[in-house]
């Protein structure tokens, strides 16, 4: 049982890992709207491999993970999550993955942006 | 509030707000003994979406107005912070490592009760606000505005109220505070009304099977109280309440915060009932005569930055109550037949410790261990009767939360250690009994992050009385479609049942007792188990623009063992094990909506079909409606005014319920076989003249509803037909009350 050995290791060497870069801490911009938004990208963001947790903010766009270094790194995250349709940085979204957007969600549509701010 | 006649202006001219300035500043850290600027760090004004990120050096520049009064500062890891700013100069920010500990704190004030979309199980949350409209005064009756829980009277000597779940009385639910289990076997019968309202930060309930990390015994549910903190809750609150029928109470709390790491409280509450009442002119008091006094201390660190947080409690609670005939006087007649009364006393002592830590670095690994020890007291008699129990507790639990992987697989594990030493005297005939387990669970959740989740649970315990068990525990949650959400839940409770301390009503009767001892460990009578399953339907919907949803609810509960409590003969009490069948299954549906702005109404129909196989064979349960109704309106004249009214009301209509079988008394202390149904309802005004104080004035029970008779053999209680038990309506009409409250 590899899991239960991993949930031991866990359970004894918490405060040993703590210290390793096998939980870095990284924000990054994405560009989004709204609460769907925000599951859309977190999920994105934490279905790649190496990504142990993410967190949208709304608010201020800014992307809030902790990743292994070791397994993943800023750029494919960006890139699995552009392909759901988010802009990043460094990372541009397809026209294609844009348009499969959610009406809502079109971040970069001038009606729906101002839509959101009167909420 | 400068700032806000600032704001007021700035928005009627919207010419002179339209400059355009910017401001600018640093955000920086301290990384080994070394002041630092911080890149990355998210920075914005509250209640915006203008916002921004450090550079490099920590710096950053955004659009500058000056309606913006917070800057609210924030990096992962770090504490965030909400900074006032009075006018444009550059600002240098220091952060302080930390993490979302704090946040979580405050969050649990929520403004509305409401069934959760997102929680798996399912799970309804009564906020601090929604207390406030409970008439009074304790936990017990904290309940009144919920139609998940039922309120039932359990005789009509001690008016002590009981609260039932899924059709199922409360020793079938695990009643905890601050995920302690708290209401359990002493204190079984009276332990509601031994917390006082005002203590209660927050109720969770949760339907079904309910989590493993908190123990094997929950069957029908799970209810979870938080208390006040004293780092959150108010440095000075006090309450005062007075009722037509005598009742008064009063509640104070002091907080204080002594460093920035240590917050102390201290909450003290008396109530006093000393008029005596007979309206129904039975010769027996409608209420018993009161007296509390109950003191907490706690004590709250944390160390945000470090991630530690630990809370220490200490509670102190005597209790006394003279229930029985208006002219008795216990210095004269107590165990003679001049006059029947009882008194109950109790003596309760807690000590509780808590310690939480968070990974400043891993927001979502913590561990957390908890110790509790309870020393509960009961000194009474009715009539003739003694019954004295003494229960020692100790209870305590490890528990660690991380993931698997990432954050869609999390899980708890840990270890719980219980020990209950019973001590009891009925009628003078003694036992006693120690009880101990250890065991350990492992809770896994899984969330795909949008429309399914689920918790599976299982703990395996080892009992000195119960035997080494199982206990699985499974919730689903699916989510369809948009604002639709089903849940499923199954899982498996074990207890013993204390019979005695869980059926105390039976002593305010001349019923023989008969315990059908089969061989098992407790009392002779084997452990309760049973599998309770359910499933859950929400619908959110739109109505004339205006939101609202409703909820179908169906769960079985079925007894794979139970000690049966029989009451069909009625000179008799009987314990015994099951032989057969014993199920409870229950329907609910509940429809909550908002057709007004600041009106909200809900509207509730349950069902319930208990039976069990008794000796005479299967019937209904007695004394549990088939049918019952509820309605719920409150009213808020305005949310954004420092002044304003508050109006509840709350309807019960409860069906009909079945009285025990009373054919071997004579006819004139027979009842007939089911009660009438009744009509209850209940109003009250608050009106809030400021943040710091609001009065209120209420009614319960305002169409008087009364049973009539509730006493058999009420003229002659040292006869063997005495029995006060059959109760299924409030003993005393209505009851108007008043209160305030004050805070700083």
């Amino acid at each position: 049982m590899k899991k239960t050995g991993l949930i031991m290791g866990l359970f004894f060497f918490t405060i040993a890992m703590s210290a390793q870069e096998k939980n870095a801490k990284v924000q990054i911009e994405v560009d989004g709207i709204c609460g769907m938004c925000k599951q859309r990208i977190e999920k994105a963001a934490l279905t790649t491999k190496g990504v142990k947790y993410a967190s949208w903010s709304v608010e201020t766009h800014q992307l809030s993970l902790i990743i292994d270094e070791r397994k993943t790194t800023l750029k494919t995250i960006q890139e699995n999550v552009a392909a759901v349709g988010h802009d990043t940085k460094e990372v541009e979204s397809s026209v294609e993955a844009y348009n499969n957007l959610h009406p809502c969600c079109k971040y970069k549509d001038e009606v729906i942006i101002k839509e959101h701010k009167d909420e | 509030m400068k700032l806000k006649i600032v704001y007021i202006l700035l928005a009627l001219m919207p010419i002179l707000s339209s400059a355009q300035e910017t401001f600018r500043g640093m955000v920086m850290v301290k990384e080994n003994g070394r002041m630092g600027g911080l890149e990355g760090a998210t920075v914005y004004w509250k209640g915006t979406e203008i916002g921004t990120t450090t550079d490099g050096k920590g710096w950053f520049t955004l659009d500058y107005k000056s309606e913006y009064e917070e800057l609210v500062i924030s990096f992962l890891g770090y504490r965030t912070d909400t900074i006032t700013i009075d006018s444009n100069t550059e600002l240098h920010h220091l952060l302080t490592e930390g993490n979302e500990l704090e946040e979580v704190i405050i969050k649990t004030r929520r403004k509305t009760t409401a069934v959760s979309y997102l929680a798996t199980s399912n799970l309804s949350n009564i906020s601090s606000e929604e207390l406030l409209n409970a008439a009074c005064c304790n936990l017990s009756e904290s309940f009144e505005t919920n139609p998940s829980i039922d309120v039932n009277f359990s005789d009509a000597v001690t008016g002590t109220k009981q609260i039932q779940m899924l059709g199922l009385n409360s020793p079938y639910i695990l009643i905890a505070q601050e995920n302690i289990p708290s209401v359990r076997g002493a204190s079984q019968a009276y332990g509601l009304t031994f917390t006082p309202g005002t203590w209660v930060e927050s109720i969770q309930i949760t339907k079904g099977a309910g989590s493993v990390v908190n123990g094997y015994e929950s069957i029908a549910g799970q209810i979870n109280a938080e208390l006040v903190k004293p780092y959150s809750d108010d440095t000075l609150f006090v309450n005062l309440y007075g009722s037509d029928n005598g009742r008064l109470e009063f509640n104070t709390h002091f907080n204080q915060k002594i460093s920035d790491k240590w917050s102390a409280g201290l909450y003290i509450h008396g109530n006093d009932r000393s008029k005596k009442i007979d309206n129904n002119k039975d010769n027996f008091l409608d209420v018993p005569l009161a007296k509390q006094i109950n003191i907490m201390n706690r004590w709250q660190y944390q160390d945000l930055q470090k991630g530690w947080i630990s809370f220490l409690s200490f509670r102190y609670l005597s209790d006394e109550k003279l229930a029985g005939e208006v002219d008795f006087n216990p210095s004269v007649d107590k165990f003679t037949s001049n006059s029947w009364g009882s008194e109950i006393n109790t003596n309760r002592l807690d000590a509780t410790a808590k310690v939480g830590y968070v990974f400043p670095k891993i927001p979502y690994q913590s561990f957390g261990f908890q110790v509790a020890y309870s020393s509960h007291n009961q000194d009474s008699y009715y009539g003739l009767q003694t019954y004295e129990i003494k229960h020692k507790s100790v209870y305590s639990n490890l528990l660690f939360n991380s993931i698997i992987g990432d954050t869609r697989n999390k899980f708890k594990t840990g270890f719980t250690f219980t020990y209950d030493n019973y001590n009891e005297y009925v009628n003078a005939i003694y036992s006693s009994r120690d009880e101990n387990s250890f065991g350990g669970f492992f809770e896994y959740s899984y969330d795909d992050l949008e429309s399914f989740s689920l918790i599976a649970g299982i703990r395996v315990d080892q009992h000195n009385k119960l035997g080494f068990f199982i206990t699985p525990r499974l919730h689903m949650r699916y989510a369809p479609w948009e604002k639709g959400v089903l849940r499923a839940s199954i899982g498996r409770g074990k207890r013993s049942a204390n019979i005695f301390a869980e059926n105390q009503q039976l002593f305010a009767s001349n019923r023989v007792i008969n315990i059908v001892q089969d061989g098992g460990k407790i009392y002779g009578l084997d452990p309760e188990t049973a599998w309770n399953y359910g499933m859950s339907f929400l619908q959110g919907f739109n109505l004339f623009d205006k939101k609202g949803d409703i909820v179908f609810d169906f769960y079985r509960t079925n007894f794979t063992n139970k000690v049966i409590v029989d009451w069909e003969n009625s000179q008799e009490i009987s314990f015994y094990n099951l032989e057969g069948d014993s199920y409870a299954n229950s329907f609910q549906t509940e429809v909550s909506y908002a057709p007004f702005d600041k009106l909200e109404v809900k509207f509730s129909y349950k069902y319930y079909d208990i039976q069990t196989d008794y000796k005479n064979g299967k019937n209904q349960n007695p004394l549990v409606p088939k049918h019952r109704f509820f309605a719920n309106a409150s009213y808020i004249t305005k949310h954004n005014s420092e002044r304003f009214w508050r109006f509840n009301a709350t309807y019960n209509l409860v069906g009909k319920q079945r009285f025990p079988s009373t054919l071997n008394s004579p006819l004139m202390y027979q009842r007939p076989q089911f009660s009438n149904s009744i009509n209850l309802l209940n109003i009250q005004v608050t009106k809030v003249f400021s943040r710091n104080f609001e009065m209120y004035v209420g009614g319960e029970n305002i169409t008087n509803t009364m049973q009539d008779n509730p006493i058999v053999s009420a003229n002659d209680p040292f006869g063997s037909y005495f029995d006060s038990t059959l109760i299924y309506a409030p003993i005393n009409g209505a009851n108007y009350y008043m209160g305030l409250r004050y805070k700083i």
